[in-house]
């Protein structure tokens, strides 16, 4: 047993158990949420024990390999055409981990779903066995394939079990809210595979296994201009699923549309995935086109920042916040990318997850009152902490992670990426911060509003506490939240290595 | 009449069998007239698998009869999989046979006789012989698209399609005619030698001759801008012969064009190669756009269909022992999602005569399996991972690009994209919007049992393609031997 089978796990508990639970007949409702707490939390001890089990290498870059050979020598392919070739490095072990927290704690908070729920979970597990084959895979085919995977569940799970939100004079319906999202990130997905073809015929090398390709790159193999025009269609087509502006436009309807744990992997862990792909696909493999295009994409997400934090500020509705911040926060993510600085680079790694964790903590708990409510406007909330304390607590957390108080992980993410700014885009780097003074307005506005002041006894005298289960995913986020903010050494010694001796124009 | 011709009768008899099997069916139909509802499908589907059998006798096989038809690995390639197709159309047929027809030996009769035509078109190595393989595909086809007798539509339907066929085969023979003026032969091999020691004389010709047979053919797979029959036809036919034009119809069309492409036509591909890239462009473009708009499920699906169209043009465009191994790679994924998706929807139609996209509202409740297999297959059709359409799609599009043809790889992944967009408009209706009713129906095990397997074919291919990849290589490989 070989440490890369923790990895082929990942991905075939996740697909086994849709399979599985395709079996199983709708009507035992309880069957299928046992099997899917079960397996939740098997991925989550499976994700856990890979990072914990990883180790910083300055050697080789990736660990816990395992390789299949699929498809090699017919047609196009060469020797070694396309293998299932698993692996991590520093960042993608983190990421595992995410997923791992992020997809356990959904669980739990979808243990109320009533409706045909064997089918919510056959579409999200196959979601997150999208994810973690997307983290871990080190072959060009099999990144796109399950890059797609997590693409594939998107509009069902939305339009079946989402909702749609009522604004004075229009509603914003579920099915537009699920094709938008899908729709979008398909079409980036295009700009991606048109990237996949011309650096395939470009290397010439008969194979779409990553390492081959990134020692093709180290080597020059990629001509300048070659590089300058393929990176955009990397950077757009990845980008857009990070919510890199202006192609963010299907994440804040499409998070607010989606049911709780699905908005929670997609913003919590889909949105990274984006990010991931302009490092893998972007700056690992065309260097000098990244080296080129930076600045521009520093610009991009300055404005993310800004126009996330500005567009937060004006929303009605609880979740439209919260989605108009992760496009903020994943500002952060691609600025620290952008910076190709060895400090802005771990930072973005460490935002990565901190946002992860905070921001799937802040969808289960809208979720929860929502289910309540029935409503997510801001304007009939108000002292709401009197008569659900513990939510209030933990909102209050994910508020102030957010805001990038120290002692949580937003402050350890953030700070990184402030300081790598600065050292090489001192304007931006202000702009930036600035962004953190917004997100502090729309932060301790929407919690005063909504847990401090008046309580409305008549209306929401029936409010109680939220369940045990989502007590327990909200109490799993948390731990990570604190982990991060009060030790994040072990973060940093898996990054690190990674960020200094292996991403090509970052480092010494 | 050249001598040493090489008569060996026994090289045809899986041929004999489809035909000796449409003969048989009608004699029963004809003699035996109150078991013939039962009894038919059931000799026409052992039939099948019998000639299926016999075809796999010829495997490593190269030789020819009289210099007209090949028997090589393409040929018995073919056979089975024209075969196959068939006995998955017998089964997707039942319902309307057991409904609507009173004498189905004939129907049978002519999904037999079909198949034997459109092997015909793969395994023949001589124009003229093509295009009696095309003749016998076409009328038969043109008889069972008005099959739906009582139908206004179908014998509208039917009647299209004769006029606007025999048109095209005019222009097909027409074509036929310049390249046996330009070469002095009508045998493959005999045309490449003789434009292989130049054209420089007659040009003119060659070109009008190879516009011709593109225009030709060009109707008989339903590119733009020949495809205008093609909504009617799939509108108006019978939905089981819906699924049968949309599988065979098409496979037998690329068929006939991979091997004279590849070999007949191959020395003058400057001379064609952007006219079919421009066909093919326009294919994919229109095809995917027009269906859009669509509200009946035919339609739609008939629009679909000349987008795929397209795609698989792109193949002949850039055509190379590789890019044809990808195209048949992806022929066959396509004919498997077709027909899977078909006969779900035929299984539908039957029970709740659902023809308009609205009419499929709440399939998921009434008919939770149905649903399944033919959102799997609208999804392998856009090219969603671990259905076929994915693998095939990209191994297509990256052996294109890898041809010079880049710009015609990216317009293919846009019209993928926008066709997402229209398969997601049928799936709403599937899973997202309520029944009229809620009733669930037993769904016949028989129809059960053929959507499994061809459901679990479309997985096979995506996930396990390295046997097909193997078999479409080495079958590929066949063609440019010479």
């Amino acid at each position: 047993m070989e440490q890369g089978h923790a990895l082929l796990a990942l991905i075939l508990i996740s697909v086994g158990t849709a399979a599985v639970l395709v079996v199983v007949p709708s009507e035992r409702k309880d069957w299928v949420r046992v099997l899917s707490v079960l397996s939740g939390a098997t991925l989550f001890a499976i994700s856990a024990y890979v990072f914990v089990e990883y180790r910083g290498d300055s050697e080789e870059q990736f660990s816990f390999l395992l390789r299949y050979d699929w498809l090699e020598n017919v047609g196009i392919l060469g020797e070694d055409g396309i293998t299932l070739h698993l692996g991590v490095d520093g960042i993608a072990a983190v990421m595992i981990l995410l997923n791992g927290v992020v997809t356990f704690a959904g669980t739990l908070i979808s243990w109320k779903i009533e409706y045909k729920n064997k089918d919510f979970f056959v579409l999200f597990f196959l979601l997150t066995a999208g994810v973690f084959g997307t983290f871990s895979s080190l072959d060009l085919f099999f990144f796109f394939f399950f890059y797609e995977l997590a693409v594939l569940p998107m509009y069902l799970l939305i339009a079946v079990w989402g909702s749609s939100t009522r604004f004075p004079t229009f509603v914003r319906t579920k099915e537009y809210s699920g094709l938008k999202l899908m729709v979008m990130l398909v079409a980036a997905s295009v700009l991606i595979f048109l990237g996949i073809f011309a650096t395939f015929i470009e290397a010439d090398l008969g194979t779409f296994n990553l390492p081959d390709l990134y020692a093709h790159a180290q080597q020059g193999g990629f001509d300048t201009d070659f590089q300058k025009v393929v990176f955009p269609l990397f950077a757009i087509g990845a980008g857009c699923l990070a919510g890199l502006w202006p192609f963010h436009t299907w994440s804040p309807d499409g998070h607010v549309a989606a049911p709780t744990a699905v908005s929670m992997l997609h913003a919590g862990v889909l949105m990274k995935l984006g990010a991931f792909g302009i490092l893998r696909l972007g700056i690992q493999l065309l260097p000098e086109g990244a080296e080129f295009w930076m600045p521009v994409l520093i610009g991009m997400a300055a404005i993310n920042v800004l126009y996330g934090a500005v567009s937060a500020m004006g929303q009605t509705d609880f979740k439209y916040v919260i989605g108009y911040s992760s496009v903020s926060h994943m500002g952060y993510v691609l600025m620290g990318l952008a910076t190709l600085d060895p400090v802005g680079v771990n930072g973005a790694a460490l935002q990565m997850f901190s946002h992860g964790v905070m921001t799937a903590l802040m969808f289960a708990m809208v979720g929860a009152v929502y289910d309540q409510a029935h409503t997510r406007e801001l304007a009939v909330f108000g002292g709401l902490a009197s008569k659900m304390p513990r939510f209030a607590i933990y909102f209050l957390i994910a508020g102030v992670t957010s805001v990038g108080l120290p002692g949580f992980s937003g402050f350890v993410a953030e700070f990184n990426v402030f300081v790598g700014t600065f050292r090489s885009y001192p304007v931006i780097g202000g702009l930036a911060v600035l962004g953190a003074g917004i997100t502090a307005v729309y932060i301790f506005r929407l919690l005063a509003l909504s847990f401090f002041g008046q309580f409305n006894e008549e209306r929401w005298g029936g409010l109680k506490e939220m369940n045990k289960f989502e007590t327990a995913g909200g109490a799993l986020l948390i731990a990570f939240i604190l982990f991060m903010g009060l030790w994040p050494a072990p973060f940093v010694d898996r990054i690190s290595p990674t960020v200094v001796n292996f991403l090509p124009g970052v480092g010494s | 009449m050249r001598e040493g011709l090489n008569l060996d009768y026994a090289l045809l008899i899986p041929e004999y069998m489809l035909g000796g099997l449409a003969l048989l069916v009608v004699a029963v139909d004809m003699l035996m007239p109150n078991v013939r509802k039962q009894l038919l499908p059931v000799i026409t589907g052992l039939g099948l698998i019998g000639a299926f059998v016999v075809s796999l006798a010829y495997l490593d096989e190269t030789d020819n009869f009289a210099g007209l038809i090949a028997i090589d690995d393409y040929t018995t390639f073919f056979r089975c999989f024209f075969i196959a197709t068939a006995f998955a159309v017998v089964i997707a047929s039942m319902g309307f046979v057991e409904r609507e027809l009173r004498h189905p030996g004939e129907y049978y009769a002519l999904l037999s006789v079909s198949t034997a035509g459109a092997i015909f078109m793969a395994s023949a190595r001589e124009l003229l012989t093509a295009y009696i393989g095309l003749e016998l595909l076409s009328f038969s086809l043109y008889v069972l698209v008005s099959y739906a007798k009582r139908d206004a539509r179908s014998n509208e339907a039917g009647m299209k399609y004769m006029l606007l066929g025999a048109f095209a085969s005019a222009l097909l023979l027409y074509g036929i005619s310049f390249i046996y003026g330009t070469s002095g032969s009508t045998t493959y091999s005999e045309i490449q030698e003789a434009f292989e020691s130049g054209t420089s004389g007659f040009t003119l010709g060659t070109l009008l001759g190879l516009t011709l047979i593109v225009a030709g053919l060009g109707f008989k797979v339903a590119a733009v801008p020949f495809h205008m029959w093609t909504p009617d036809a799939y509108e108006g036919a019978p939905l089981p012969i819906t699924a049968y034009l949309s599988a065979t119809s098409k496979a037998a069309g690329f068929a006939l064009l991979l091997r004279l492409f590849s070999s007949a036509l191959m020395p003058v591909i400057d001379d064609w190669q952007f006219m079919v890239a421009a066909v093919s462009a326009l294919t994919m473009v229109v095809g995917n756009v027009v269906a859009l708009q669509q509200h009946n499920i035919k339609r739609l699906l008939a629009y679909s269909s000349i987008g795929q169209v397209g795609y698989m043009l792109m193949g002949i465009t850039t055509i190379s022992p590789e890019v044809s191994s990808a195209l048949l790679l992806h022929m066959t994924g396509y004919v498997i999602t077709t027909l899977a998706g078909f006969i779900a929807i035929i299984a539908y139609h039957n029970e709740t005569g659902a023809e308009e996209i609205d009419d499929f509202r709440g399939m998921s409740d009434r008919a939770p399996l149905l649903a399944a297999v033919t959102a799997v297959a609208l999804f392998s059709l856009a090219g969603m991972p671990l259905f076929a359409g994915f693998l095939t799609k990209f191994i297509l599009f990256q052996s294109v690009a890898q041809n010079d043809y880049y710009w015609l790889a990216a317009v293919a992944v846009v019209a993928s994209l926008i066709s997402l967009y229209y398969y997601l408009q049928v799936i709403r209706r599937l899973y997202v919007s309520e029944p009229p009713e809620m009733t669930r129906f037993r769904v016949p095990l028989i129809t059960q049992g053929a959507v499994v397997v061809l459901t679990a074919g479309i997985f096979f291919v995506g996930l396990y393609p390295a046997p097909l990849f193997d078999v479409t290589d080495s079958v590929a490989a066949v063609l440019f031997q010479s």
